[in-house]
Order: structure tokens, then sequence, then C-alpha cells
């Protein structure tokens, strides 16, 4: 029996940082990077006597989520307390929604590999809860002692779970991924990893090919990279399959993933489970969402990227992998939809390409995101414009964007002009180059007319170099077939 | 006719004193602070006494008094529950975990007080952490009742109930969860009662069992509760729970002037329920209890019988709740960012296990335990959720009740103060004794324990009124009434008669 034999089932859970102002229970700030223990007031820090108010932006912005997955908003959800030890949990237990969490079921579109292998496939949502982070406990920096920090005590999280859908690590990352850019595209996180705000843990289990029953269960705790994901369930699936096949066992439980070794380690298994004594939050009043408060929210929900993809389908004639592509990121989407609407909304496909393609790798190679990108959608647009109306050729269009990344000039049209990059269209001055080409290379004449198609190629390369690549390759084309008589 | 002393005084008499200058803030607090120093060694109804702390705030007041501008309770004294947070002030909850523990903050009663211009005299004794009905708990020992003291003041808010009755202080505010207000009110002989639930905010009182607990007031008459109450209620944006609702002046309601003065109590109906005098009422307690109503029905108000079959399952399942509860609130209490935490510990779990260990009493941590197991994977269907169940139960009784009647009258507690200790052996003995209030908690009522008479041995008893939500009015004019016709608000222990 091989790995080939074998399925992974995975499912996550996803916490999501709100990005409110204030902390879910208290009127501390969320603010990162505080020094320790000066974010956290009276109530984080559970002084005696002291009571959580919710903080309605933390609901509201649960509620945008609701909408963008088509999950059925709660009319009426219920914190509850998870009830258990430790010292950076303040009041001995965590606010959180048990029984009847505040978003039920949803499913979002993911499209998972690239190019030819590429397939979209629907993950659907158990439900997505409110709740409150705990505190830091830091373990290094005092000797013989931990410290604790209760600035992240308190900050709200929205907890997002899933079914069991995906069946590779590359679908787990393209869940995760498409649900970063969602909670960002509705601004409800600023989905920053390194800081914590958006974290997975992800629950693993195989079986064999065919059957149904879900195998036995380890759940990856806190992963806080897609490249950590994909590596853990690697590991992970790796390992379980290794074992079973050995004819081993395992119990439920809890693992860790240490990106050093690239390997997950056991935390606690299912009998060192706490038990968590859930029991309603008398000190919070159940959360009643009202249909008017989500009409309210609604309204000022942006286009969803499902909704942006099918139009761009259907409007601008993308393919679907296009459309995806460009919608797989809200500042991606700004972008390509400034441009094209800079060029007059024409060229959607020139202007896809440009995003996607030389923008997307050059952005890549200086490691910058989009939105602080040198070159801006309309200087973009004037650059499509030019390469549509045949001033200046594909080659030369790179030159003239590189030259606006380096900002020498402050538009496609300034640097064009300035560099002297207009294409050469004029016949006579192109039959000259071809001419002085032929005259050039008569060992290439020579092989294009014994049969030789690539020799044309040689030649036309040379009238390209001549010119400086400003002469229209479509017409050296014409003119250098013509003048060798065919 | 020569009035009273000062420390024997009604509020509005020492509104008027103060106002006409016939006495300052500063005198009336040293009064009280003196008699304190005179006789709360015998009573052990102080935890906390700031005498330094008192006359700056008596000072404050006789400032404001000069200005003209004074409330209801400018310049006059008055004590807290050791569960209420006071900032600066030791807040113990009379329990060793917090025995070092300054509060940074006011409890919202405490803000609203302080605001009103009253004196803050020190800090009542209590069980500890106000699990117990006897205040006998204390890690600052046990409170004792000033018409006896060898017997219990009962609690939780003993040390202010003994404090108002010994004449230490006028008026003091306590809190209630299963009775812990209106039994200790009914076993030292003075007039207590518990708010409608969410009237009063729980920001700053230490938290027992959420769902049931909240504040009230002692005094010696209706009529000081009614002052002390007004100045306590009022919607607090940071209690969830807190009800945004008009505050109501309760001492100018209960003054209103009655059509018929015969018979002021005209046209109300009093429920009497047949389940709180069956077994276990204690004959004495029974013939008091009737007496009163009689008295009632004189003062023009009919009595009917009414029916709370489910009251009789309130003890258990307002026990499983607080304790449920309790186990969960009093988590935070881990020894790690304040509080009790022990000299010598391995390793984590074993500070947790030895600071707790050391900090709680007995009876709290038999609480801890007891709800942590109803709470527990597999009984918690069996106990919580079926607890929660009766609890509507209970509450649907009141509500049909109240279609009938207009307050329900009963006894407060079944027995009347006993001895110091008698129950200490028997938990489950104890908490049978809240039989009578706990209903009203668990519904969320307010409810009103006014003194009706004593026992052969010379115990106070008490009447409890317990009406609809938001009928404080209503409960406090009916036990003004009541106490405008009879004099048993007005007797005193012998302490209370002895000048400092």
């Amino acid at each position: 029996m091989s790995r080939s034999d074998w399925e992974v089932v995975i499912g996550l859970e996803i916490h999501a940082q709100l990005n409110t102002a204030s902390k879910i229970f208290s009127g501390a700030s969320t603010a990162f990077g505080a020094p320790p223990n000066e974010q956290a007031c009276a109530i984080d820090i559970a002084l005696p006597g002291t009571l959580p108010v919710l903080n309605r932006g933390a609901v509201e912005r649960a509620i945008r989520f609701g909408l963008a997955l088509g999950a059925r908003v709660a009319p009426k959800s219920v914190f509850a307390r998870k009830n258990y030890f430790y010292p950076d949990l303040p009041g001995g237990y965590q606010i959180s929604q048990f029984e009847l969490p505040v978003v039920q079921g949803g499913a979002i579109t993911i499209w998972v590999g690239e190019g030819e292998n590429a397939y979209e496939k629907s993950v659907r949502l158990t439900r997505a809860h409110l709740e409150e982070d705990a505190g830091k406990s830091l373990h290094e920096d005092f000797h013989g002692m931990s410290g604790i920090d209760l600035n992240r005590a308190g900050m709200p999280l929205l907890e997002i779970v899933s079914e069991p859908d995906m069946r590779s690590s590359a679908e787990a990352v393209a869940y995760a991924r498409a649900l970063h850019a969602l909670v960002r595209w509705i601004n409800i996180c600023d989905g920053n990893m390194q800081e914590g705000s958006f974290r997975c843990d992800a629950n693993v289990s195989v079986r064999k090919k065919g059957t149904q029953p879900l195998g036995t269960r380890r759940e990856i705790k806190n992963l806080n990279s897609f490249r950590f994901l994909q590596q853990a369930i690697d590991y992970e699936t790796g390992w379980q399959i290794e074992t079973l096949e050995d004819g081993g066992r395992f119990e439920q439980s809890t693992v860790l993933f240490d990106p050093a070794t690239g390997q997950t380690r056991m935390m606690r298994s299912k009998e060192d489970a706490h038990d968590y004594r859930y029991f309603p939050n008398p000190d919070l009043l159940p959360l009643v969402i009202e249909p008017e408060w989500i009409e309210q929210v609604r309204a000022t929900m942006p286009e969803l990227p499902a909704a942006m993809k099918s139009r761009f389908e259907r409007e601008l004639g993308l393919s679907a992998q296009d459309a995806s592509a460009l919608t797989s990121a809200k500042e991606v989407a700004d972008y390509f939809q400034a441009a094209l609407a800079a060029t007059g909304d024409v060229h959607a496909k020139l202007c896809a390409n440009w995003v996607m393609g030389e923008l997307a790798a050059r952005l890549n190679r200086a490691s910058l995101e989009i939105a602080s990108a040198p070159v801006s959608p309309p200087q973009l647009a004037g650059l499509l414009l030019r390469i549509a109306d045949g001033s200046i050729s594909n080659a030369i269009a790179r030159k003239v964007f590189e030259a606006l990344w380096n900002n020498e000039g402050k538009d496609a049209d300034d640097i064009i002009e300035r560099q002297g990059l207009k294409q050469v269209t004029d016949n006579s001055a192109i039959e000259a180059m071809v001419d002085e080409a032929i005259a050039a290379n008569p060992k290439s004449v020579e092989e294009f007319r014994a049969g030789k198609e690539k020799a044309l190629n040689a030649l036309v390369g040379q009238v390209m170099k001549v010119s400086r690549g400003k002469a229209n390759p479509a017409q050296v084309n014409e003119l250098m077939r013509r003048r060798l008589g065919i | 006719m020569t009035s009273a002393p000062f420390f024997d005084a009604p509020v509005s008499a020492l509104r008027r004193a103060l106002d006409e200058k016939d006495i300052s803030s500063v005198e009336l607090a040293s009064l009280f602070l003196d008699r304190i120093e005179a006789f709360d060694s015998g009573l052990n109804a102080f935890i906390t006494v700031d005498r330094e702390r008192a006359l700056a705030d008596a000072r404050a007041a006789d400032e404001r008094i000069a200005r003209k501008g004074t409330g209801a309770l400018t310049g006059i004294p008055l004590a807290y529950k050791d569960v209420f947070c006071t900032e600066g002030m030791l807040t113990t909850c009379a329990s060793k975990m917090l025995s070092n523990f300054v509060s940074p903050y006011d409890a919202h009663a405490v803000t609203l007080l302080k605001q009103a211009g009253t004196v803050n005299l020190g800090k009542t004794n209590m069980d500890e952490c106000a699990m117990g009905s006897s205040s006998e708990t204390s890690y600052y020992g046990p409170v004792k009742n000033p018409w006896n003291p060898a017997h219990v003041s009962g609690g939780s808010s003993g040390g202010s109930a003994a404090a108002v009755a010994a004449r230490l202080a006028p008026i003091a505010a306590g809190s209630d969860t299963g009775g812990s207000v209106r039994q200790p009110a009914a076993f030292c002989g003075i007039t207590g009662i518990k708010a409608t639930y969410g009237l009063i905010s729980r920001f700053g009182m230490i938290a027992y069992a959420s769902s049931l607990d909240q504040a009230g007031v002692f005094g010696a008459s209706a009529s000081d509760c009614a002052l002390l109450l007004s100045a306590m209620t009022g919607f607090d944006p940071r209690d969830s729970t807190s009800l945004d609702r008009p505050t109501e002046n309760y001492a100018a309601a209960i003054e209103a002037p009655s059509p018929n003065p015969a018979r002021p109590l005209d046209g109300l109906t009093i429920g009497v329920p047949d389940e709180f005098f069956s077994e276990g009422l204690g004959d004495e307690t029974r013939a008091a209890i009737e007496q009163a109503l009689a008295q009632y029905r004189a003062l023009g108000a009919s009595t009917r019988k009414i029916a709370l079959p489910n009251a009789r399952l309130a003890i258990p399942v307002c026990y499983v709740i607080a304790m449920a509860e309790a186990s969960s609130n009093l988590s935070r209490f881990d020894g790690v960012r304040y509080g009790h935490r022990a000299a010598e510990y391995a390793d984590l779990v074993d500070m947790y296990c030895k600071s707790r260990s050391e900090g709680f009493g007995a009876e709290v941590q038999r609480r801890i335990l007891a709800g942590t197991f109803v709470l527990s994977h597999g009984y918690y269907d069996a106990y919580y959720l079926q607890a929660q169940k009766l609890r509507r139960l209970i509450t649907e009784d009141f509500k049909r009740a109240f279609a009938e009647c207009d307050l329900i009258a009963a006894p407060t507690a079944p027995v009347t103060a006993w001895p110091l200790g008698a129950m200490s052996d028997d938990p489950v003995q104890m908490y049978l004794a809240d039989i009578y209030t706990t209903p009203v908690n668990l519904a969320g009522l307010p409810g009103l324990s006014h003194p009706c008479g004593f026992d052969t041995a010379g115990l106070p008893i008490g009447l409890q009124l317990i009406g609809d939500y938001f009928s404080e009015s209503r409960l406090l004019a009916a036990t003004h009434r009541f106490q405008q016709a009879t004099d048993w608000h007005l007797r005193r222990p012998a302490i209370a008669r002895t000048s400092a």
C-alpha cells in the first residue's frame, strides 16, 4: 500500500483578530506594540468586581463576515464562559460563544493550484463566533520566572470554523488565503500574520480512499503563516499515514508545529483535554441582532470578490482564472479597476495581463505590496494606451514600465518622448532597415530560401536590434517576407 | 417629647440637623466612629474603619452644606459591606484571599454615594465571599448579633445589619444573592431591602453569583432605606445587566399623602403563599407574621391566599446556580495578579492549589467544588440546565401570583438568629434557612424585610414583603405605613441605647 491509497481530510479553525479600536469587552486600546501591560485595564486584568460590556463594533464585523459568506447571522447568540486556569487568562475563563454562535453556515469558493491543473472548489463553513483573546506568557525573558503581558487579553477575535472539506494541504492553504483576502476585503481584520492577527489551527485526519468514516484527527495549533500551514499539514499527513501503515495507532490529540524541524509534536492527548465547563456568561445578555441592524450593515458592504469575479468574466470577458486572480485581494482588484478606468474602460484583457504579469513580477522582485507600487494605476493605463494604439511594442513597453518604476518620467508619454522610444511605423524607414539586414546576412537569407522558416526570425530580430526595438514587428515581418519574394 | 440622640435619629432628622447646623458632618461622623471604637469589639461588624478618610469625607460634606449644595444624604455617614470596591481602601470580601487587596477603583454604587456627599465610615464584615447565612465564615471572625452576642447576626451581610441595629452606622449597603440583606435585617431587627435585579449596578461589587447578586440597603426604617436606595440606583453602562430606566425618588414616593389616612393601605392586596407557612416554620415566627398580617388588614389592605407551587424547589435550584457561577467567578482569585499567593510552591499548579487552599475558607472551597461539579461534562444537563429550567418555573409562579395581588407577604426566615456555631457542622441545614428568600433572587424580584416581633428569647422576627419588578416604592410605602402604626422598628438592643 502506498501514500496514494490514502486521502487526507482537513478542517481549519482560523482566528481573525477584528480591527476594532477598543477591546471586545473593555475600553482598552487594541493598538499593537505597546509596552507590556500598558493596554490592560481593570476589566482586562480581571480585577474583582469588574464586568464585561460587549463592543458593538466587533458584532458589526461578525455581521459583515456572515453577509460576505452567505451565512446565517443568528438573531440570538449567547456568550459562554470557557473555564480553565492559566496565568495569561486573567478571569480564569475565556468569554466565547459555544452553543449559539453569531454566524452559522456559509461557504466560500476557492481556486486551487495554477495553470492547467487549477480548479475551483467550494468549502463550507460550520460557524464563526466572537470571543476574547488571552494574554501572552513570556517564558524566556525572566530567569526562573514567567512574565505575563495582558495587552492581548480581551482582543476581539472571530473564530472561523470550516467543515472538514479540504483534501490536500494546497486546498487548505487556498482556503486560508481566500479567507485572509476576504476579511481584509470587507475590512474586519488587518490580516497581519506576523502580529498574530490571523492564525490557523488545522484538524488533520487520513482515511483510505473510498471509505466514508473519518479517521482519528490531530489538531495542529497556532500556524501563523501559509507556508507553515502547508508544511505542517504535509508533515502531519505523512506521519499519520506512516504510523497507520506500520500498523500503529494514535489518539485524538493536539500537536504543535516546530518550524525549525518542520515536524509536529504532541502537546496533549484527549485524556489530558480540559473539561472547560462551558456555561452561559451571566454577566452578558444574549446577543440579539435585529434584522434592521443586518440591513444597515449590508448597506455598507463593498462588492464582494465572488460578485466582482463574475462581473469581470461577464462584462470584461476575462477568463475565470484571470478574474479569480484579480479578485484574490482587495488591493489587486482596486488597482486593476483604477487602471482599467484610466484607460477609459477598454483594454481589459491587456490591463489584466499587465497587472498579473509584469506588475506582479516586479512587485515580487522588490518585495512590495501592490498598494505601494511605484507605478500608479493611471501611469500603467497611460502605458497600456500606447501599446494598444501601436505606438510601442511589448518589448519597448517593458522598458517604459521599468522607467516609470524608477521614476524617470511623469508618465509613459513623457518617457517615450524623452527616450525616443516611439515605434517606427514609417514603411520606407523600415524597408531601408530590412534591405540592410538582407544584405548583411546572406547566410540567413539562403537558409530561409532553402525552407528554414526559423531563419526569418533571425532576420527580423536583426531589424529589431538595429531599430533598438522601435520598429513595428508586424510591419517588419511583412516587409521582410515581401522583400524575400514570398 | 425628647428627641432621639443623633446616633439613633432617622436620616431625615439628621438631614435637618446638618442643614440647620445643629451638628456638623464631622461631629456626626466622629460620633459614629467613636461608637464603632467603643462597641465593635463586641460585635465584629467592621473589617476596616478609616477614621481619617471618614473625617475627610465629612469635612468635604460640611463645605457643601455651607454652600447649601446639599442632597438628601450629604454629610450622612454610612457603611459598606466589604463586597463593594472602594478606591484606595482595603476591599477583602472577608476572605484571606483578598486580605491584601486595595481596590484601585470605586464600585458604581460607591461612586453615586460619594457624589451624594455621604461619609464612608468603613467596610463591614460578612460571610467570606458572601457565602453563608450567618456571617460566621469570615476570615475576620464571626459577626455577633447586637440583640444577643452569643447569636449570629444572619448573613451574608451580617456586619452591615449589625452595625445599623447597634447604631454604629445610621444606614448601610449590602448585597443579596439568596437572602443576604433580608435575612440579617430580620435577625438584627431592622429594615432591609434588596432591589430588582438590574436596578443597582453590579460594577465594582465582588461577584458571588452574577445572575442572582443584587445590592440592597439597611436602615432602621423604610424611610431611611428609601433615602439610601434612591441614591444608589441608576443605569450604569458598565454593567450589561443594568436596566436603563428613569431613577425614582423612593423617599418622596412613600411620603405621598393617603386619601384615607385611617386606612392608608386601602385597595392593596397582599398575597399569602401557603407554601411559605408549611412545615419548618417556627411557631413564634408564624404567630408574629400572622399578627403583622392582621395589622396590614387593619391598615386597609386585604390578604388572600396565593400559590407558589414551585417555590419549594428554590433552595436546590438557587444553590446549584449560585455555586456554578461562583466556581467560575472565583477563578480570578489565583494569586497571579493580586490577592493571596502561597509563600512557596513547586510549580504553577502547585501555586494555584496552595494559594487557593490557603486563601479560601472551607465553605468557599465547598461551594467552588460543588459548582465545578455541576458544570462538569456529563453532569451539566442534570444539574445546571435542570436548575435553569426550574428557575423559569419559579419565576412564572410569581408572574401568576402578581396577577392576583400587589405584594406577597411571608416570613423572612423560618427561625430567629441561632446561637453562634449551631449550624456550622451542617451546611445543608444552614442552606435550608434561606427557603423563603431564595425564590425572590431566582425571579430577580425586589424583596424587603421589616421587623414585626420578637421570640421569647428576645430575638427579632422579620416579615418579608415581595413585590413585582420595580415595585420598590410600593414595598417601602407599605412598610412605611406599617411602621407609622407600629413600633417594632423602634425597638433597640441595649447596645444601641448606650452612648459611647
